[in-house]
């Protein structure tokens, strides 16, 4: 914001609030209530506010309380965000940014856990980004903005209260990440795991666990969903041979069968083992906390899909 | 929210309780009072902060103070009177006495009349050209030449327009040629869309008119946003949006006209209430008194305004573009007229209204021949320049339409470019397995694409 003076912030509590999670805590105090907005709660009218803005030069960035909320403002972002660029034949660019938590948090229910990955992800004309570290966030959030495309960044509620060190280069205010690029975490050579935001934190996890039981797994952070990073993804797979993808989402139609897909189409002859998928379950979020448990993938979840890979069989009925 | 924090960011601090106006002593953190929204500390009356003794009679609240009263008075549903119209020409073109209106020069008023004429011209034979089966789709704007052109008059060129799709008049007042006109809706390689939108639905940055939406009513939040950026650009200028009645049924437009009182964003709304939503008469769309007192909900300045009468247009166009860009404030204009035409080459109106209310507003109301009057008793119009201009305007067109036909399609690369502003990886990669399967299998693809 203090590069270009043409950002600004708008959404629900941004400003005096300064944010429901504080994400935007000190900017109303540091840029003044033209560029740092309190909006009506109508996700559909501050969208589509900001998508105007952008149209005519200005470079919104868009706060959902959660992304379950920009259901009501995805006209806006799919109709218009998307589809101007191209349907006004490159006469009206659109650099505006969507951003705030998306997918699971904790005993919020069905209408504030679902991930919109896949969802913003299968539409041409946007980008989605997913940051997992401090890192990831400032390096990706900062791409984001500058990015002349719109830029759908998905964020996570729990990770907003986790801390992650940090190196001199990321602090340095000329710290910025690639779109398009994903992060190999942690190298290994048996089996590949994917992972985006929260789940990349389960993945290392999992992956400390195998090592243990001598089976090296490579932790990849997609960062982008879109552009997804596929030969990052491939060249790893045919190093590894084996796949694991994991996301909170729902299965059908996810992330992990984009992924499946691009491995199959160009690394199929490297595959040792079918792929196993890790997704959420294939239902609305319950409430109750144990349910809510089993509805989610959880860091055993990883660790077993990544064993059945490695042909160190676990059934799958030994997961419950 | 927005309103209630401003007032505690206000310097002076008066005591005023929500349910009586006491002395009573609250927190004034923000975020406390917020929550617990016990207090108002300042409103916009609060300089004379009410007494103690008046308390029972009326309560300080944002926006002003409001008087208790002892009746339970529902408000009713609609006004005694219906909203009055303004208007400058009665029904022959004559001047109304007693009227205000902004003066056209015989100038002005002759391109006003020539591109009324032109534009259903235009339409006319696009349209035919449609029932040919030359072009998939056309949308008329026959009856409301008026709304289109006079505002186009009233606005200044640095005036951004947010189009819906029938308000090709604005763009032809700013300057798109008939051959520009035409090559968008035979998609060939000229028209500046590349060939992505369908036909009539027009966009061109060079004539600050925005690119044609099909969503209904999503280009009126976008107007406030791009009036958010004027604003904040200190420009001399403001956005301005059409839509129809049915348009005002959207979630868009309330929330667009909310956003728009509460960022004081320079834009005009106008619509164009010609009491057709394809089939759906406006006494389906809504049970108000139209669209113009929509407005006042919102704290939007309103007008309703005779659609067919375009020097009333040009008068309240021009006088709510000075009121909201040296005011900062939105501008909502209900222009009442009526669709003559169908609502576009899918449906045939005769199905759903009667035939003798279309032919009624068509020769009665005719906004074209209303506006010649007047400009034939100034002694600005005659018949000789109307047969000319007419005759001029059917070859000129019929020509365009040849030409437009005769010039080919968009190339290949036009298909994945625009996407992103760089193209990603995967469409390049796509775009290159075309090209290698074209030239492979040259007899299996139509001869009209070139690569």
């Amino acid at each position: 914001m203090s590069a270009d003076p043409k950002v600004f912030l708008m959404g629900e509590e941004v400003g005096e609030y300064q944010g429901a999670y504080k994400i935007s805590k000190g900017l109303l105090e540091k840029y003044g209530p033209e560029r740092v907005l309190d909006t009506p709660i109508t996700e559909a009218g501050f969208s589509g506010i900001g998508v105007g803005a952008a149209y005519y030069g200005l470079r919104p960035v868009v706060e959902f309380m959660t992304f379950n909320f920009s259901m009501q403002a995805i006209d806006h972002i799919i109709n218009s965000a998307a589809k101007s660029n191209y349907m006004s034949a490159g006469q009206i660019s659109v650099p505006i940014v969507f951003r705030g938590p998306n997918g699971a948090a904790a005993g919020v229910g069905a209408q504030h856990s679902q991930c919109y990955a896949s969802w913003y992800a299968s539409c041409p004309g946007l980008k989605v980004l997913s940051p997992y570290s401090s890192e990831d966030a400032r390096g990706l959030l900062k791409a984001a903005i500058r990015d002349p495309d719109p830029v759908v960044f998905l964020e996570n509620e729990l990770l907003y209260g986790e801390s992650f060190p940090v190196s001199a280069e990321v602090l340095d205010s000329s710290f910025c990440l690639p779109i398009g690029k994903a992060k190999i975490e942690r190298e290994g050579k048996d089996v590949t795991i994917t992972a985006f935001s929260k789940m990349v934190g389960y993945a290392l996890k999992a992956a400390d666990t195998l090592a243990k039981e001598g089976i090296s797994a490579e932790v990849i952070n997609l960062r982008s969903i879109r552009p997804l990073d596929r030969s990052t993804i491939n060249a790893s797979v045919r190093k590894t041979n084996r796949l694991v993808t994991v996301e909170e989402g729902f299965p059908q139609h996810g992330v992990g069968a984009e992924i499946c897909t691009s491995v199959i189409e160009e690394s199929f002859g490297y595959l040792d083992a079918p792929v196993e998928r890790i997704a959420g379950a294939d239902v609305p979020m319950p409430y109750a906390a144990n349910l809510e448990r089993m509805a989610v993938p959880q860091v055993e979840d990883i660790i077993r899909a990544a064993k059945r890979a490695c042909h160190r069989s676990v059934p799958v009925a030994a997961a419950a | 929210m927005r309103r209630f924090l401003n007032h505690f960011k206000s310097k002076t601090i008066h005591r005023s309780s929500w349910n009586s106006c006491t002395n009573e002593s609250h927190p004034h953190h923000p975020i406390a009072t917020l929550l617990s929204l016990r207090s108002f500390s300042s409103t916009t009356t609060a300089q004379n902060p009410i007494q103690d003794s008046n308390h029972n009679q009326a309560i300080d609240f944002p926006g002003g103070t409001i008087k208790f009263i002892p009746e339970m008075r529902f408000l009713s549903e609609s006004l005694e009177e219906r909203i009055p119209c303004y208007r400058v020409l009665d029904d022959n073109g004559q001047l109304i006495s007693g009227n205000n209106f902004v003066q056209v020069s015989e100038e002005v008023a002759v391109k006003m009349y020539t591109d009324m004429v032109t534009l259903r011209t235009m339409d006319t034979i696009f349209y035919e050209a449609q029932r040919q089966g030359r072009i998939s789709f056309y949308v008329t704007t026959i009856g409301e030449e008026a709304i289109n052109v006079a505002s186009a008059a009233a606005l200044s060129m640095d005036d951004v327009v947010f189009p819906q799709y029938r308000e090709a008049g604005v763009l032809l007042w700013r300057g798109f040629t008939l051959q520009e006109f035409a090559n968008q809706c035979f998609s060939n390689k000229y028209d500046n869309g590349k060939g992505r939108q369908m036909p009539a639905h027009y966009g061109s940055n060079k004539h600050n008119y925005l690119t044609v939406a099909s969503t209904i009513a999503t280009q009126i939040s976008h107007a406030v946003g791009a009036a958010y950026s004027l604003k904040m650009d200190k420009k001399d200028a403001c956005s301005v949006t059409f839509f129809g009645d049915g348009g005002s049924s959207e979630g868009d437009f309330h929330a667009a006209l909310n956003f728009a009182a509460v960022t004081e964003a320079p834009v005009i709304f106008i619509c164009r209430n010609n009491g057709w939503a394809i089939s759906t008469p406006i006494s389906d769309q809504f049970r108000s008194d139209g669209v113009v007192v929509k407005g006042q909900a919102y704290g939007v300045r309103s007008i309703r305004v005779d659609g067919n009468d375009a020097l009333a247009i040009y008068s309240a166009v021009q006088a709510a573009r000075q009121m909201a860009i040296t005011e900062g404030r939105p501008i909502l204009i209900e222009a009442l007229t009526y669709r003559v035409g169908h609502h576009s080459t899918s449906d045939d109106s005769t199905k759903y209204r009667p035939a003798s209310e279309i032919e009624w507003w068509r020769m009665a109301r005719d906004p074209v021949a209303r506006f010649r009057k007047w400009m034939e008793g100034n002694g600005w119009w005659n018949g000789m320049a109307e047969s000319e201009l007419i005759n001029g305007l059917r070859q000129q067109l019929l020509h365009t339409i040849q030409v437009a036909e005769s010039v080919e399609k968009p190339p290949l690369a036009d298909l994945f470019t625009d996407v992103y502003d760089v193209p990603p990886s995967n469409l390049r990669d796509q775009e290159q397995w075309l090209k290698e399967t074209l030239e492979k299998h040259p007899q299996d693809y139509p001869e009209n694409i070139s690569v």
